[in-house]
C-alpha cells in the first residue's frame, strides 16, 4: 500500500541517470536544493514515453537505450577541432562564443571589445560564485514541470549568461556555438540564461553542431527574458553533431510592445526535439515563431511550441515547415493558449511538411485554447508530395526533374525562412538547403 | 524533312481513347491552327506533345526534326526547341520569375552544350522582352504567376517564349480567358517572334485569335482525328457555321 509500488521498473537509462546523479552532485556547482528539486521531478516521473501526451511521438524511454556518463572537460584536442566550428556565424559577423562539450570556453571566444551595456559570461562561473542574479532567475522565467528541462536543471554544467541593458542596441549579433568533439559519447548538459532589457536590441544565434559521428546525448536549455520594446532574434540551427539525442528547451518570456522572432533550423541531425515554451506577457507585442526542417534517413525532428498570450492584443505567426525524405520523421505538436484578458489576440499557426518519399511520415497537432471571446486565431496543416503539375510545368521550359524538385523544395523552405529578418542568415540557410537538395540522390 | 511530323498519333488518358489517329506535318516557318469542338483532343494532343504524365501513347511517332520527340523526357523537348504555352499558367509561389527564368534557359543551353549566359546579358533580354508586351518590372520579382490576372499570366507564357527561343511554340488556347486588349497584346508578341525558322501550332476553339495571329493552315479536329485541312478562310467558315457538322460525323 505504499506509493513507491506505484512507481514503474527503471530503465537501464533511469538507473545510469540516477547513478550519474549520485556520483555528480557533490561536485556540480551552484544549487543544491534546485537541483536536488528537480533530480526528485525526474526520478518520481521516469524518462518520459509515448503515453506521456507531450512526447507521445518522440519516446525518450525508446530512445534512450543507455544514459551516457557527464562530458569531461574538453582535450586539447576537442578544443582544437572546435576552432572551425560555427561557419554559419561568419555570414552575420557575429561575436562567435565557443562550448566545447557543454564547457564554456572563453579562450575560443570573441570576448574583446564589448558593446556598452552588454555582459557575456560562463553559468558554471555564476553558480560557483553563487551570483544570486543568475541564481534567482532559473527555472523563473516560464516555469514548467517537462522532465527533461527538470534533467537540465539537475545536472546543468554550464552555459552562457547573457545580459543586455535596458536601451542598448547591439552592433553585432551574437553567436553561440555548442560544439560536440565526439571524444567520447557523453551526456552534456548547457544552461543559458539570456537577459534582455527594455528598450534593446539584440540578435541571438544558436548553432549546434560538432563531429558528425558525435554520439553525446544533449540536453540544452535557454531561458530569455524581453523586456518591454525589445527587439530580440533567436535563430537555433540544429545540424549534423548535434548529438545522436538532441533535446533542447526554450523558455522564453516577451515584454509589452516587443518584437520577437524565433526561428528554429534543424538539418542533418539525427535525433532531434525542440520544445519552445513562449509566454507574451505585456500588450502589443508582434512575434513570429518560425521553423524549418530538412529530413533524410532515418532521422526525427520534433517540434513542440506552447505559446501562451498573456497580455492583450498580441500578434504572433507560428509557421513551421519540413521536408521529408528517406524514413524520416517530423512531428509538430503546438499550442496556442489565449488568457481570458488577452483580447484582440491575433495568432495563427500552420504546420506543412512535404513528403519526398513513400516511408516518411509527418505528424501534426496543433491545438487552440481561447478563454477570451474578442480575438482571431487559426490554425492549418498541410501534409502532401511535390505537386506533379508544377513539376511539368517546370520540366516543360527544360528544367530537369531533380533541379525542378529543387526549385520547389527551396522555394518551400523559404517561405518560412523568410521570417528571418537579418538577410545574410536568411542566405546562409537557403545555401544549407541547396547543400543538402545538391547532396540528395 | 518537316520540323515536326505527327504520324497516326493515338492516345489515351486514364483508359479513355482520346487522340485516335492523328496525322500532321508543320513545315519551318509556317503557323498552323488547329480548331475544334470541346472534347475533341486539342488540349490532349498540346500535352502530348510536351510529355505530360498520365498521358499515354499507344500507338503512332511524333518526331521533331526527324528525331523522337515520345522517347525523350519533358525537358529534354524543351531543351530541342518545343515549347508548350499553357492554357492555365501554373502559379509557383517562392520561385522568382526571374530565377524560373534564368533557371529554365540555363538548364536548356547546358543541356545544347552552350555556355550559361552571364547575368547582364540575360537582364538585358528579359527587361527588353518584358518591355514589349507590357510586363512591369515589379511581376519578374514576385513568385511565378502569383497573384497575375489572366491576362498577365498570358503575358508571362510569351515572354517565356520570346526568351527561350523554340523552334516549335505550340498555343494551348491561349485566348481564353482574355478580352480584346490582352488579346491583341499577346497576338503581338507571337507575331513578333514569328520568323522562317520558327513554326507554330495554334490550338484554339474560336476565330477571333486568329484574326490576330493569321495561320498559313488551319485543321478541323474532331474525335481525336483531323478531319478536315484548309486555308484561313476554314477559320472563318467555322465561325459562321459553328462545329455542327463535325460533331454530326461523331455522333
Amino acid at each position: 500500500m505504499t506509493v513507491q509500488a506505484a512507481v514503474p521498473i527503471r530503465t537501464a537509462a533511469e538507473e545510469q541517470l540516477a547513478a550519474n546523479w549520485q556520483q555528480a552532485k557533490s561536485g556540480l556547482p551552484g544549487p543544491v536544493l534546485l537541483r536536488a528539486t528537480a533530480f526528485e521531478r525526474f526520478a518520481k516521473a521516469g524518462l518520459p514515453h509515448r503515453r506521456v501526451e507531450e512526447w507521445k511521438y518522440t519516446d525518450l524511454r525508446a530512445l534512450m537505450r543507455d544514459a551516457k556518463p557527464l562530458a569531461g572537460a574538453p582535450d586539447a584536442a576537442a578544443r582544437e577541432r572546435a576552432r572551425s566550428a560555427g561557419a554559419s556565424l561568419a555570414s552575420i559577423e557575429a561575436r562567435r562564443i565557443v562550448l566545447v562539450d557543454g564547457a564554456f570556453m572563453p579562450e575560443l571566444s570573441d570576448l574583446a571589445g564589448l558593446e556598452a551595456g552588454l555582459t557575456i559570461g560562463s553559468l558554471a562561473q555564476a553558480l560557483a560564485q553563487g551570483d544570486e542574479a543568475v541564481v534567482s532567475q532559473l527555472g523563473t522565467i516560464v516555469p514548467s514541470n517537462d522532465v527533461a528541462l527538470a534533467l537540465n536543471t539537475a545536472f546543468m554544467g554550464d552555459g552562457v549568461v547573457i545580459r543586455v541593458a535596458p536601451g542598448v542596441s547591439l552592433a553585432r549579433p551574437i553567436g553561440l556555438v555548442f560544439f560536440n568533439s565526439g571524444t567520447r559519447p557523453a551526456s552534456v548538459f548547457t544552461r543559458s540564461l539570456a537577459l534582455i532589457g527594455n528598450g534593446a536590441r539584440a540578435m541571438l544565434l544558436e548553432s549546434h553542431e560538432g563531429a558528425p559521428d558525435a554520439a553525446d546525448q544533449v540536453n540544452t536549455a535557454l531561458e530569455l527574458k524581453v523586456g518591454d520594446d525589445a527587439h530580440v532574434d533567436h535563430v537555433k540551427i540544429t545540424a549534423a553533431g548535434a548529438g545522436a539525442l538532441h533535446v533542447s528547451s526554450l523558455m522564453a518570456a516577451i515584454g509589452a510592445h516587443a518584437r520577437f522572432n524565433e526561428f528554429l533550423f534543424t538539418v542533418g541531425a539525427p535525433v532531434v526535439r525542440n520544445q519552445l515554451f513562449i509566454r507574451f506577457d505585456g500588450e502589443g507585442t508582434v512575434a513570429g515563431v518560425r521553423g524549418a526542417s530538412l529530413l533524410k534517413g532515418r532521422e526525427h525532428a520534433d517540434t513542440t511550441l506552447v505559446a501562451d498570450h498573456i497580455g492583450r492584443a498580441c500578434t504572433s505567426r507560428e509557421t513551421f515547415k519540413s521536408v521529408l525524405d528517406g524514413e524520416s520523421r517530423s512531428v509538430f505538436q503546438g499550442r496556442i493558449t489565449v488568457a481570458p484578458k488577452a483580447q484582440k489576440t491575433d495568432a495563427k499557426m500552420a504546420a506543412h511538411a512535404l513528403l519526398l518519399s513513400e516511408e516518411a511520415e509527418a505528424d501534426s497537432k496543433p491545438e487552440l485554447e481561447i478563454y477570451a471571446d474578442d480575438v482571431q486565431c487559426g490554425h492549418g496543416a498541410t501534409t502532401g508530395a511535390l505537386d506533379d503539375n508544377l513539376l511539368f510545368y517546370l520540366k516543360a521550359r527544360g528544367i530537369p526533374t531533380k533541379e525542378a524538385e529543387a526549385l520547389l523544395i527551396q522555394a518551400f523552405i523559404g517561405e518560412a525562412v523568410e521570417g528571418i529578418e537579418h538577410a545574410g542568415l536568411r542566405d546562409a540557410l537557403m545555401e544549407q538547403v541547396a547543400a543538402w537538395l545538391q547532396a540528395r540522390e | 524533312m518537316p520540323l515536326l511530323e505527327i504520324k497516326n498519333l493515338h492516345a489515351e488518358v486514364d483508359g479513355r481513347k482520346i487522340l485516335q489517329g492523328v496525322d500532321l506535318r508543320v513545315e519551318k516557318g509556317s503557323v498552323h491552327a488547329i480548331m475544334g469542338p470541346n472534347g475533341s483532343g486539342k488540349s490532349t494532343l498540346a500535352h502530348v506533345l510536351a510529355g505530360k504524365p498520365g498521358y499515354e501513347v499507344t500507338e503512332g511517332r511524333v518526331l521533331l526534326d526527324g528525331e523522337d520527340l515520345l522517347a525523350i523526357e519533358p525537358d529534354e523537348r524543351a531543351a530541342k526547341g518545343l515549347f508548350l504555352a499553357f492554357q492555365y499558367p501554373l502559379e509557383i509561389p517562392g520561385v522568382a520569375t526571374m530565377t524560373f527564368l534564368r533557371t529554365a534557359l540555363n538548364a536548356q543551353r547546358k543541356k545544347r552544350g552552350e555556355p550559361e549566359l552571364l547575368v547582364p546579358d540575360f537582364m538585358r533580354r528579359v527587361r527588353e522582352a518584358a518591355k514589349h508586351l507590357g510586363i512591369e518590372q515589379d511581376m519578374l520579382r514576385r513568385g511565378v504567376n502569383v497573384g497575375f490576372s489572366g491576362g498577365e499570366k498570358k503575358r508571362n507564357e510569351v515572354l517565356q517564349m520570346a526568351l527561350l527561343e523554340p523552334r516549335l511554340c505550340v498555343l494551348d488556347e491561349t485566348d481564353s480567358g482574355l478580352d480584346i486588349d490582352a488579346l491583341k497584346v499577346v497576338a503581338e508578341g507571337v507575331n513578333r517572334l514569328r520568323s522562317p525558322e520558327r513554326a507554330f501550332v495554334v490550338i484554339t476553339h474560336y476565330q477571333r485569335l486568329l484574326d490576330h495571329i493569321v495561320p498559313d493552315i488551319v485543321h478541323v479536329l474532331s474525335r481525336g482525328r483531323i478531319v478536315r485541312t484548309g486555308g484561313k478562310e476554314l477559320a472563318l467558315e467555322l465561325e459562321a457555321k459553328g462545329y455542327a457538322q463535325y460533331q454530326e460525323e461523331m455522333a
